[in-house]
């Protein structure tokens, strides 16, 4: 009797509490560096921001909604040329940047009536088929020459350093917030919901999990995320031509970041971010061979560590930093034979894949 | 007469895409796995074709033959090494994993060929260009023939292996149910090991033909992959005559396009694919609703 009333669920742990104030301060370090950081160091944390991101929504869809697409560089290259579109019709650069996120959001809302009843592989290169055909329409635009491209030119008319400054705010803005809206989403009731639709969608079904529903915020939010992603790249590169932001590399970045980080955990895509922006950086420079070991890397951990690096280190070690699942703590006093706090379960955390 | 001639080019290149596609439509009827790295196997095997031919100058037959068992060995290492294992995590892994391969193998064509476009049109000689003609407006390609002839029998040879053979039946059984299968004594790994390797084999087939018909790059693949997923779809997902119906539908509607702007090959192709997709779930969701009502008619 006495037992049971001493077992404590919780979401919080010390760990947990620790990352946390940890990640905040980090995220305030990272809002007063453009003061004391060089330009080169803020270009590139601008570009981490942007993987971060993309990962991160690459996961919420496959690693949470169980949506493999090959195709979410619709919305990556949608984004961009939304931002262009309105830019040149005269909209405020950085309200059109915004803007051209919301665009890609909502493109992929009209999308999800459509693309959400596609099942497995069907989705994944229904999905590749959408990117494909949008890079072509968007070819036709007059305004972009076909494959030549143009530019964000209105963006070139501010001085580059303050441009540099604005632009990673930015970066560092819609990053915390679709991260913190993933987070705050998958802490609620529909990260219950999502993650039982990614076991077994008809046991959510029969359970009352809105399927339809739930995959679709995920959708949506991930295309939006990632318009976002293709505005800001847009920002930082100013050009902006078809094949570079409509190619399926890109997919091939997040499938990588998501799947080595850890598909399926927060903290995961975040880490993988962390290492392809390594990666790119000592290895960017030797060119097919660095794709070759992407490719193989994302094909390795698939086979051999689904649960990618994160995954890995949080089944073996019982780590959580975010407060993302629940812990059930059963005191000493209560179970001696297993002996202490080593006996923490976790239940409601993130299954395997 | 130049719509007349659009459709019969569109239809033989129908041919051609239901060679690239029955090997895909194969895998994913008896395995289940949609394999993303399809369409850089079959330019894999077209390099290697080409390697043999031009580089080592040993003739086409030969070659053909060499490069063909090669791709078969190359489907039972993939079902063995790859596939099987990503079955077995789950259903969205083989995506991942054939994603993952797919860049491995198109990056290594990349540093091995260079960028250079190349063609298997020297190895077949006049074959590459001839044709008959049909009327004063209409003109077909000898090749185009030869490869819609082509696919019909390698359909044909299939559609005999799946219903008449021993192989045939324990495949069939292996798509129903695998366990099952085990149970009446099929060996279900060799059956997939088989799968793989007919798969493997018929993409190899479109990737030399496409080689033939056309100048072909290490980044073709992707491309390839989509054209024969579009014609499996549109044909009906593990059908093997639907796959050509599907893949005569992809090639008139490019042909079509092609004919009304520079850029409408590919955006007619997507188009109807999507379309066909779209028409698909609208009336799979009214037959869906259909049955619901029945079911609360008699309830009430």
């Amino acid at each position: 009797m006495s037992r049971r009333a001493s077992i404590a669920i919780e979401r919080w742990t010390p760990l947990s509490r620790a990352a946390s104030i940890i990640a905040a301060a980090l995220v305030a370090t990272l809002v007063l560096a453009p003061l004391f950081l060089d330009a080169n160091a803020i270009d590139r944390l601008t570009t981490l921001f942007i993987y971060i991101l993309l990962g991160t929504m690459w996961n919420a869809l496959a690693g949470y909604g169980g949506l493999v697409s090959v195709g979410q560089q619709a919305f990556f290259g949608i984004g961009a040329y939304a931002a262009i579109r309105l830019s040149h019709a005269g909209v405020a650069v950085y309200p059109a940047l915004i803007l051209g996120a919301l665009f890609a959001g909502l493109f992929s809302l009209l999308l999800s009536t459509f693309a959400l009843r596609l099942r497995g592989g069907e989705f994944a290169i229904g999905m590749w088929v959408v990117a494909e055909l949008c890079h072509l329409l968007v070819n036709l635009d007059g305004l972009i020459q076909g494959e030549t491209g143009t530019s964000l030119i209105a963006l070139d008319a501010i001085a580059p350093g303050h441009r540099r400054d604005d632009t990673y705010w930015l970066a560092l803005a819609a990053m915390v917030t679709l991260l913190a809206l993933v987070f705050a989403l998958l802490r609620g009731r529909l990260g219950g919901s999502i993650q039982a639709i990614r076991d077994n969608e008809e046991a959510a079904a029969s359970l009352g999990v809105k399927v339809l529903a739930a995959k679709r915020i995920i959708f949506i939010i991930a295309g939006t995320g990632c318009g976002m992603a293709g505005t800001l790249w847009l920002a930082s590169s100013i050009t902006f031509q078809p094949q570079a932001y409509f190619g399926v590399q890109w997919t091939a970045y997040m499938i990588f970041m998501a799947l080595v980080g850890g598909l399926g955990t927060f903290e995961g895509p975040i880490l993988g971010a962390v290492l392809f922006f390594a990666i790119e950086l000592f290895f960017g420079a030797s060119g097919i061979w660095y794709l070759v070991g992407l490719g193989a890397a994302a094909l390795i951990f698939a086979l051999f560590l689904p649960r990618g690096i994160w995954g890995t280190v949080e089944d073996r070690f019982g780590l959580r930093l975010l407060p993302l699942g629940y812990t059930v703590r059963i005191p000493a006093a209560a179970e001696p034979a297993a002996g202490g706090d080593r006996s923490a379960s976790r239940v409601g955390s993130l299954p395997r894949c | 007469m130049i719509w007349v001639n659009q459709i019969v080019q569109g239809v033989l290149l129908g041919g051609y895409y239901a060679v690239l596609a029955c090997g895909l439509s194969l895998m994913f009827g008896v395995m289940r796995i949609i394999n993303l790295a399809h369409g850089d196997l079959a330019v894999l095997a077209a390099f290697l074709v080409w390697l043999l031919t031009e580089r080592l100058g040993i003739p086409l037959a030969p070659a053909l033959i060499l490069v063909l068992a090669g791709m078969a060995a190359l489907g039972v290492a993939l079902q063995r090494v790859v596939l099987e294992r990503s079955l077995r995590a789950g259903i969205l892994v083989p995506l991942l994993s054939t994603f993952g391969l797919a860049i491995v193998i198109e990056n290594l064509l990349f540093e091995g060929f260079g960028a250079d476009t190349r063609s298997l049109a020297p190895a077949i000689g006049s074959l590459a260009y001839d044709s008959w003609s049909i009327s004063d407006e209409i003109y077909v390609g000898r090749l185009s023939v030869l490869i819609f002839a082509l696919a019909v029998l390698l359909l044909a040879g299939l559609q005999l292996l799946l219903s008449r053979t021993q192989l045939g039946r324990a495949l069939r059984a292996t798509a129903e149910d695998p366990d099952t299968a085990e149970l009446v004594g099929i060996n279900s790994r060799g059956v997939y090991a088989a799968a793989a390797a007919i798969a493997v084999v018929t993409a190899a087939i479109g990737g030399v033909l496409f080689a033939m018909r056309a100048a072909f790059a290490p980044y073709a693949g992707p491309s390839q992959l989509i054209f024969a997923f579009e014609a499996v779809v549109i044909g009906g997902l593990s059908s093997l005559w639907g796959t050509l119906a599907g893949g005569i539908v992809l090639g008139v509607a490019q042909s079509i396009g092609a004919q009304l702007d520079p850029h409408g090959f590919l955006i007619a192709g997507h188009v109807v694919f999507l379309l066909v997709l779209a028409i698909r779930l609208a009336l799979g969701s009214a037959e869906a609703r259909g049955r619901l009502r029945t079911l609360l008619g008699k309830s009430a």
